[in-house]
């Protein structure tokens, strides 16, 4: 029982940590405009043996596969987001690092903003309060209206308004 | 022996946790003297055994008792001395008894040094400390006890995972621990200050030093973490936002909103309810930290071993305290007093922007690592979300943040003036333009964000010590009496002009070390060259070589500028002989603030080896103002108002009073 468990953490750490040297020699294309775009593309996919690791910084094979496999296609002529959708039509969205905007990531991409703005409408309404709340502290000791006598000034307002407006 | 008095120490310590959670919280509430009087013993008490259980472990270890589960799994008789003690925590057994260890001396430190709380607060935030301590020695005895022993012991152990056989661990853990756990004393303060119903000047003041206290820790353990992957890990990046280092990095947002959010309690009794939410809210990160990476919810290399039982049982426990301490909190939050009123222009109104922007920050990275489990758990679809996401929806709204930060520091409380703010400012924003200019300048359209990034840098440092010179009117008043002023400003004064200093500064080790890193693959035969950011790299050959537990091909390299000689460097690939586990240990080479960066890769035959270089310009900044944000919060908690007590409640002033009347 106890070798079986040592045996799977043994596999574990070794998917985990293989010595990390990504992007061997042999694979870099001769082209640096081709190859800056080859890097920048394997930064934002996902070697999907490893944990969280781009397959531009694992040494797995899987992910030496995926970069060579990202060149080809490049050299091919694709577009960056072909070599994409290719990808994601090969391994399924788990490939995407930065998952993409759709129904499914909708909550995921709107988390940030919506909570600032929920935020920044919480403080609106709060300093609105407050200062509502400070005014009606400030003038309570020299006017304290009761209902009626806010209905009749209110009315006598807006009179004023309707005969400033003549 | 000694394991099973460890283990019997432990057993104590719970018994004595359901004590204290009962009897000082009932004296509390009914204002019984002597149950409040049990408390500070109790919680001195509680350490000193659960102290006892962790220096059996220890001795475990260090005797390398493979009759022990815990030791036998992961440790070994060759393994170096200093390992065998770090190994104590390089484990998940052995990590919860630390990590219960620093909650329990966290309890002793109240119980010794609030003398000058109020009973009451006193004997409430210790109950409430208790409750946590109960429930994690308890998920120690009933799921991950480190005592356990096996039958026929074999002669050898298992060995620790070779990544962990490093420095790093006897300093990271414990940092970070110390900084997770910490802030559960803010946690117990805001809990025990809900039921008790009120949040006096003495609460406010206790809770700034203790969350600058975890929070100081807690940043130079991830800073730690950080510098410890860099080198280790071998492919030289720093930050990878895996979800165990942002189940690190929540609880740090969020203890910073915290930090600020205290101020504006302790000076202006404003903002106490959200003080206290936040206070929760941190720790509840806290434990769904620890929950992310001790329940197999996740795997990588802080997760030692997985089993659902542990995984649930910490979910509970998650439930239980943040579950209570929320229902609690939506009852008796409207019962405490708002305090004092502000314009949006103000220094409060600059904090809580601060806040506003952590927050939403915290939510991003938040929602960013638990989404894709709760996708998976709910349509069974599985995504990924990495660096790119993280880099895109945490990146934008720090930059605002970033450009706030200069402003908060001059606007006055309560009304500020914002043009006369930024007059104060003029010196720092000419600077940090001036800087971008030349960013821009140098390197043009290559590289469009750089030179905002360093501008933004510059403008957070440059304005931070703007801050203190315009304050002192340093100019004005001429050098001599000038200094002798900067030297009298409060420590807090202080502790935020150094503090946003190093926010400057880390965020200029980011941007420079992103922007213009170089890097160079090849495959080198011995004699081999290659030139990279002046630096000329000479591959002289490798060897193999013996460790105490690994062996190593070791490969040399000379580096030199302009022909003369620099440095040595040997980076090598190692082997661990116990779990035939491969690692690799960089190369690093120091210049300045820069680094050149070397890690081997596969070797090709014939002496051939494939070889990656950096060179990382101003890297170091990085940990550097880490290291400096945490001193900023060393010279806060240095402030003499912190650690006067809040003046003596309206008892002893009453007696005076009617002792004068008599």
């Amino acid at each position: 029982m106890i070798r079986t468990v040592l045996t799977s953490l043994f596999l574990a750490f070794a998917i985990l940590t293989a010595p990390a040297l990504a992007v061997a020699p042999e694979e870099v294309l001769d082209d640096p405009a081709l190859e800056a775009r080859a890097r920048a593309l394997s930064a934002e996919l996902r070697c999907m043996v490893c944990q969280n690791q781009s397959i531009d910084d694992s040494d797995a094979p899987l992910a030496k596969d995926l970069r060579v496999l990202v060149r080809e296609r490049l050299v091919a002529g694709d577009s960056d987001g072909q070599v994409i959708d290719y990808l994601v039509s090969r391994y399924g969205e788990f490939v995407l690092l930065k998952p993409r905007f759709a129904w499914h990531t909708l909550v995921l991409w709107a988390a940030g903003p919506a909570a600032l703005l929920a935020g920044l409408i919480a403080i609106v309404l709060a300093l609105r309060n407050r200062s509502r709340r400070g005014s009606q502290v400030a003038t309570s000791g020299s006017a304290n209206l009761s209902e009626e006598e806010e209905e009749r000034l209110k009315a006598l307002l807006e009179k004023r308004d309707v005969a400033g407006n003549d | 022996m000694i394991v099973e008095l460890g283990h019997y120490a432990l057993v104590l310590a719970f018994a004595l946790t359901l004590v204290q959670c009962v009897l000082p919280l009932w004296g509390a509430l009914s204002g019984d003297d002597r149950l409040m009087a049990v408390a500070p013993p109790v919680s001195v008490m509680l350490f000193v055994l659960v102290l006892i259980s962790f220096v059996a472990l220890t001795v475990a270890y260090l005797n390398s008792d493979f009759s022990v589960l815990n030791v036998l799994q992961n440790s070994h008789s060759a393994k170096p001395l200093i390992y065998k003690f770090t190994g104590v925590w390089g484990n998940h057994e052995g990590s919860m008894l630390l990590w219960v260890l620093i909650l329990v001396f966290f309890g002793a430190l109240v119980g010794f040094f609030g003398g000058n709380l109020p009973k009451d607060l006193k004997a409430a935030t210790l109950s409430v400390q208790a409750w946590v301590s109960a429930g994690f020695i308890l998920f120690l005895l009933a799921t991950s006890n480190p005592f356990e022993r096996v039958a026929g012991p074999p002669l050898e152990g298992a060995d620790l995972n070779p990544i962990l056989q490093d420095i790093g661990l006897a300093i990271h853990p414990p940092l970070l621990y110390i900084g997770y756990v910490g802030f559960s004393i803010t946690f117990s303060f805001a809990v025990a200050a809900l039921l008790l119903g009120r949040t006096d000047a003495a609460w406010a003041r206790w809770v700034r030093p203790w969350t600058l206290l975890a929070w100081c820790f807690l940043t130079l353990g991830i800073a730690m973490g950080s510098y410890w992957a860099y080198y280790e890990l071998g492919w030289g990046g720093w930050w990878f936002w895996d979800p165990v280092e942002n189940a690190s990095f929540m609880p740090w947002i969020a203890g910073t909103a915290l930090l600020h959010s205290a101020i504006v309690m302790e000076k202006r009794e404003a903002l106490k309810i959200w003080t206290v939410l936040l206070a929760i809210f941190t720790f509840s990160l806290s434990l769904l930290g620890t929950f992310l990476v001790r329940s197999g919810v996740l795997t990588s290399v802080h997760a030692f071993a997985t089993d659902p039982a542990r995984g649930v049982f910490i979910l509970v426990l998650l439930c239980i305290f943040i579950g209570g301490s929320l229902s609690l909190y939506a009852w008796r939050a409207p019962m405490l007093k708002q305090g004092g009123l502000f314009a949006p222009i103000s220094r409060e109104g600059g904090l809580v922007l601060n806040n506003l922007f952590l927050t939403a920050a915290c939510a991003a990275v938040f929602v960013g690592t638990l989404y894709p489990l709760a996708l998976d758990a709910i349509t069974g679809e599985k995504i990924s979300v990495g660096a790119p996401f993280f880099n895109l929806t945490f990146g934008p709204l720090m930059v605002p943040l970033l450009m706030a930060i200069p402003f908060g520091p001059v606007l006055s409380w309560k009304r500020g003036d914002l043009h006369a703010a930024s007059q104060r400012l003029y010196a720092a924003f000419g600077l940090a333009l001036l800087f971008a200019l030349v960013t821009f300048w140098l390197w043009g359209m290559e590289k469009v964000l750089a030179p905002m990034g360093v501008g933004l840098a510059v403008w957070v440092m440059a304005g931070a010590v703007s801050e203190i010179v315009t304050r002192v009117k340093f100019f004005e008043i001429g050098p001599k009496r000038g200094f002798s002023r900067l030297v009298g400003l409060p420590g807090s004064a202080w502790g935020t002009v150094v503090a946003h200093f190093g926010v400057g500064v880390t965020v200029l080790g980011i941007v420079t070390a992103s922007a213009f890193q170089e890097e160079r693959i090849e495959t080198m035969r011995p004699g081999d060259s290659i030139e990279l950011s002046g630096y000329e790299v000479t591959f002289d050959g490798a060897a193999p070589r013996r460790g105490p537990n690994y062996t190593e091909e070791v490969g040399h390299f000379t580096i030199r500028k302009a022909g003369a000689y620099v440095a040595e460097l040997d980076p090598s690939k190692r082997v661990y002989t116990a779990r035939q586990m491969p690692t690799t240990e960089a190369g690093i080479h120091t210049t300045g603030f820069s680094q050149l960066y070397l890690s081997l890769g596969e070797s090709r035959g014939d002496g051939a080896v494939d070889v990656r270089v950096y060179y990382k310009p101003l890297i170091t900044l990085i940990w550097i103002g880490c290291v400096i944000m945490s001193l900023g919060a060393v010279f806060s908690m240095a402030d003499r108002r912190l650690r006067v007590g809040a003046p003596k409640p309206a008892a002893r002033r009453k007696a005076v009073q009617t002792a004068a009347a008599e």
